[in-house]
């Protein structure tokens, strides 16, 4: 911000004016830089980037990863003496409703045993860990085949967009549950990298298209042509021109595609193609525990959470990702912030002279739609 | 009816109470945290059918202050002060009463009737949309007085047109559209946000003309929101200038046009190119006597158009154009469009040739196949020594370093998610492989040339006003020292006063570079400063060339005759005249138009070639309407 101060324009006063106030907002910042101030606003992105974070460190060091066993008592397979019939130790406090006094009380197994004993808090926990790792995958193979087909076809048009748009259209005619289970039943079982990247193969249809209509629209834009008269090869501008100025949409997608996957893992695991035992995800556990439902019903609510919240996080941070990215997007400030810097700022002091009674200031004129 | 607007004013004014009375009004945005003034203390009146023009450069408050009046500012927008319609007033009104008074009680001209129209209704029923909103009426009636206002604003076969979809309309008649929508409720007050801004000059002088014609009728008072003086200069009873939101100088139009006294208002004045500068003098004379008589010229006019030039060696010519044809290929049914049909065209080393045509004329084509950007269907082009005609990408690599071209939007070309010291060094970069330091020194040698601060290389282009945005472009092409600079309307998307500063800064670099320069602009006013010879393009044929000088002063053809005629020029004295002088030239190229209608309405199998509508528009006006409006 201070660089701008520093480099009055010389010669060109007169032209600074235009737009000035527009401009004002985001002076000095480079459109990353006004991205990442938009995204750091979204009050819903930050509390679920937050949540989402908090989940994946849980994830993986209650139980741990390879070989490492994690701080956690009991391991997802062992099996244990069934106490009090398996019922959650956790008590909530009693500011939540519950009756474990000020704070929470965990127990032995907060979460609660199945019938014969394994610790639900551990398996829960294994299976958040294999989900995660499934939703990055799906989240990566996707995005690189959905740029490289999308890029490829927007930019070249013509035999090549044909030819690739009707293999897509292909890819989108086919159920993907059906050929998830297909593929799962090949490549999935204990795995969950390679599961992941059979899905990711067959979900980066959607992308492929917004990329394929954003580079569409983008090889028109002047600055390709001027990097083309400056003699750029095709792949510099595809590379250095154009994907940049796609990376919203891309990143964007990515989210959302992402939170979709942990539902279709969940969807494909439960009906039993997706990932198997010893090996566990969270559809896989809905799927072991359901017939436990009225018996047991904890067996079932925390795989059921997690899924919730994960998918949740996701699409808030996309949301979030969303609204950054587009620059039509213009925060509309608050009532009371705008009347509390009218107060303030003495320059415009006159301004409360304004024959818009405050009281009955929403729907005045001057003021556009509220 | 011309002298009238000069006259009305004084004469009537005093007398009628005025429509609209504002007092003080300010309006103030929100950003950030802090209020930032966009208008401050505007006051003004206008009366019935009167025409007030605000005028201001973008950015100066004169859009928003208007826009205020009808309750549309954005959310973190706040008007105060006062401004009364009649006895109410309209600042603090609820959206509900508001809502009776948009529309039906002020009525808003937008820039853009493509996106103003709605795409999806026919014109016809947004018309009777805003007849049913205001009174009750039925929507035969309704239908009745739509076709009734269609015919008021001269819409050619009105009958047809009001089932026609926006999309099927030129753009003139979307504006006549626009307007008859908006004087639907006999408005009060008509606010016209740069009307004809859009448009293309022949158009634009129709739609003045109807405007003037109009506003004689409905008596209602005019606001008349422009940057363009010369639009000024023909409809403006009385003038404000606005900069940075206050207003700096009032007055009538012929005060401020002849005897301005703000600093300001005098540096716009002259901003403005004038057509005609050149000759000024002969301007006038021509006015009334044909091209024939006059005595200064006649060697350039006597002159056959095309063999103007001489035999040149091979490395005199930078561009050679022989019958070139470009078409944009058909897609499936359709066939392929021709948008340059067998064009000639030579330039020679460190000359300035203007190319000037309306939209759709094809004069972008050309400059784009000039530097490679689109392949030349037939004919001959050879640019710089290269043949272009089945070139490949290959064979157009060493071209790249001898042509540049300058684009007409600033805020386009440059890639907003690179710094602008990193798009002014790519063709460096991809030429001469310069790095690091080295090219740290030629950007700013570049950046040093246009005149902008070297510290300006680490920003953004969004960061960047137009005016500097178009440097950069032009730094940029002229990083490796091209032979031949196609500068495609480099200034028609900056304001009046920054289009100086940029030309200034052009023909300061074309003399000390001494590039060729192809100019394509609409404007020929622009085009006259710069160039040494000017050619003209309509309908994809070169209709003229010859030297700059004859062709704005003794135009030979009756294209650029009629071109000439419609650019309003700013002084609404010298305006009227050009009027007057328009019409007359309309009136005696009567049947030659008819004929020409006639003939493209048998070559038109495609209705729906826009290309060729927009040109529709204005002949369709002049066959059908001159004799009925008086003139």
């Amino acid at each position: 911000m201070s660089t701008v101060e520093q480099v009055p324009p010389q010669g060109s006063a007169d032209e600074s004016t235009e737009n000035a106030i527009e401009l004002r907002e985001v002076a000095g910042l480079s459109q990353g830089q006004i991205v990442r101030r938009r995204f750091l606003r979204h009050r819903g992105a930050m509390v679920a980037i937050v949540v989402l974070t908090l989940v994946v460190i849980l994830a993986f060091s209650s139980v741990g990863i390879g070989g490492w066993t994690g701080w956690w008592l009991f391991t997802p397979n062992e099996i244990n003496v069934v106490i009090n019939g398996g019922k959650p130790t956790l008590l909530l406090p009693s500011w939540l409703g519950g009756d474990a006094g000020l704070w929470f009380h965990w127990g032995l197994h907060p979460f609660g045993q199945d019938e014969i004993g394994r610790d639900v808090f551990a398996r829960v926990m294994r299976g958040t860990q294999t989900s995660l790792i499934i939703t990055a995958t799906v989240g990566i193979v996707a995005t690189g085949v959905g740029i490289f087909v999308g890029a490829l076809a927007g930019f070249n048009r013509g035999r090549t967009d044909d030819i690739l748009m009707r293999v897509t259209d292909l890819v989108i005619t086919m159920p993907v549950i059906v050929i998830g289970a297909v593929l799962g039943q090949l490549a999935g079982g204990n795995n969950p990298l390679i599961f992941g990247a059979f899905l990711g193969l067959i979900t980066w249809t959607t992308l492929a298209r917004l990329v394929r209509g954003d580079f569409l629209t983008l090889r028109e834009r002047e600055f390709v042509d001027a990097a083309r008269v400056a003699g750029a090869s095709n792949s510099r501008i595809m590379f250095k021109h154009m994907l940049p100025n796609a990376i919203g949409v891309i990143i964007v997608n990515t989210t959302l595609l992402m939170s979709s996957a942990i539902l279709l893992e969940t969807a494909l695991s439960y009906l039993g193609v997706g990932i198997k035992a010893p090996a566990t995800s969270l559809g896989l556990l809905i799927s072991q525990y359901q017939e436990a439902f009225s018996t047991r019903p904890w067996l079932f609510w925390w795989p059921g959470l997690m899924i919730v919240i994960i998918a949740l996080s996701i699409n808030f941070i996309g949301d979030g990702l969303r609204d950054a990215f587009d620059p039509r997007q213009k925060r509309i400030p608050s009532e009371r912030k705008m009347a509390k810097a009218m107060s303030v700022d003495g320059s415009v002091a006159r301004s409360m002279s304004s024959t818009v009674a405050p009281s009955n200031q929403i729907g005045n004129a001057g003021m556009g739609p509220s | 009816m011309a002298i009238d607007t000069t006259d009305a004013v004084p004469a009537g004014a005093p007398a009628r109470t005025p429509v609209l009375s504002v007092r003080d009004l300010g309006v103030d945005f929100y950003v950030d945290g802090t209020w930032y003034p966009a208008a401050i203390g505007v006051s003004y009146d206008v009366f019935p059918g009167e025409v007030l023009a605000i005028v201001g450069e973008s950015g100066s408050g004169k859009t928003q202050s208007s826009m205020s009046l009808l309750g549309l500012l954005p959310a973190n927008g706040r008007a105060n002060g006062s401004a009364k319609l009649g006895e109410r007033e309209l600042l603090g009104m609820s959206q509900q009463r508001l809502r009776q008074v948009r529309g039906k009680e002020i009525a808003v001209i937008f820039q853009e009737p493509m996106t103003a129209l709605n795409p999806v209704y026919t014109i016809g029923f947004q018309i009777v949309e805003t007849l049913r909103t205001h009174f009750d009426i039925g929507p035969k009636d309704a239908r009745a007085r739509a076709l009734e206002l269609l015919r008021l604003v001269e819409i050619p076969d009105p009958e047809r047109r009001i089932d026609s979809y926006p999309h099927q309309l030129s753009g003139g008649q979307r504006q006549r559209a626009m307007i008859a929508q908006a004087l639907a409720c006999d408005p009060k007050l008509l606010i016209a946000d740069e009307p004809t801004t859009a448009l293309d000059v022949t158009v634009q002088a129709e739609i003045l003309k109807l405007m003037r014609d109009l506003r004689t009728r409905i008596d209602s008072g005019i606001v008349l929101i422009t940057h363009d003086m010369g639009v000024v200069a023909d409809l403006a009873d009385k003038i404000i200038v606005m900069k940075d939101g206050r207003v700096v100088e009032e007055g009538s139009s012929i005060d401020i046009f002849t005897a301005p006294t703000h600093p300001y208002t005098i540096k716009l004045l002259e901003a403005v190119p004038h057509l005609g500068r050149s000759a000024d003098v002969l301007a006038a004379e021509t006015s009334d006597t044909s091209d024939t008589s006059d005595t200064s010229d006649t060697t350039t006019a006597d002159r056959p158009v095309e063999p103007v030039v001489a035999p040149e060696t091979a490395q005199d010519v930078v561009l050679e154009a022989k019958d070139i044809v470009i078409e944009y290929p058909g897609r499936r049914r359709q066939p392929a469009f021709r948008a340059v049909d067998g064009v000639s065209l030579t330039l020679r080393r460190a000359e300035v040739v203007g190319l000037v045509g309306e939209s759709g004329s094809g004069k972008t084509t050309i400059g784009r196949a000039v530097v490679g950007l689109l392949p030349v269907t037939s004919g001959e082009l050879r640019i710089v020594g290269q043949d272009m005609v089945g070139a490949t990408l290959k064979d157009l690599k060493p071209l790249r370093s001898k042509v540049g071209i300058v684009f007409q939007d600033p805020g386009s070309s440059l890639n907003p998610r690179l710094p602008i010291g990193e798009s002014i060094g790519e063709p460096l970069l991809l030429h001469r492989g310069l790095k690091g330091a080295e090219m740290s020194r030629a950007v700013e040698r570049l950046l040093d040339q246009v005149q902008l601060p070297r510290a300006m290389r680490n920003r953004y282009p969004h960061e960047l006003s137009g005016g500097q945005r178009q440097r950069v472009g032009i730094a940029r092409s002229l990083a490796l020292e091209p032979q031949l600079l196609v500068a495609d309307e480099p200034t028609s998307a900056l304001d009046v006063s920054v289009q100086a500063t940029v030309l200034e800064l052009f023909q300061d670099l074309q003399r000390e570079h001494g590039f060729a320069c192809l100019f394509i602009s609409h404007d020929l006013a622009v085009v006259e400063m710069l160039s040494d010879r000017i050619a003209v393009m309509h309908n994809g044929r070169l209709v003229e060339i010859g030297d700059a000088a004859q062709v704005v002063n003794h135009p030979r053809d009756t294209y650029t005759q009629r071109l000439l005629a419609a650019v309003p020029v700013p002084d609404p004295v010298a305006q009227q005249e050009r009027r007057l002088t328009r019409d007359a030239l309309l009136e005696a190229q009567r049947d030659e138009l008819e004929r020409a209608e006639i003939a493209r309405a048998e070559q038109l199998t495609d209705a729906s070639e826009k290309a060729d509508l927009d040109a529709h528009d204005v002949l369709d006006q002049e066959g059908g309407h001159t004799t009925g409006r008086g003139f």
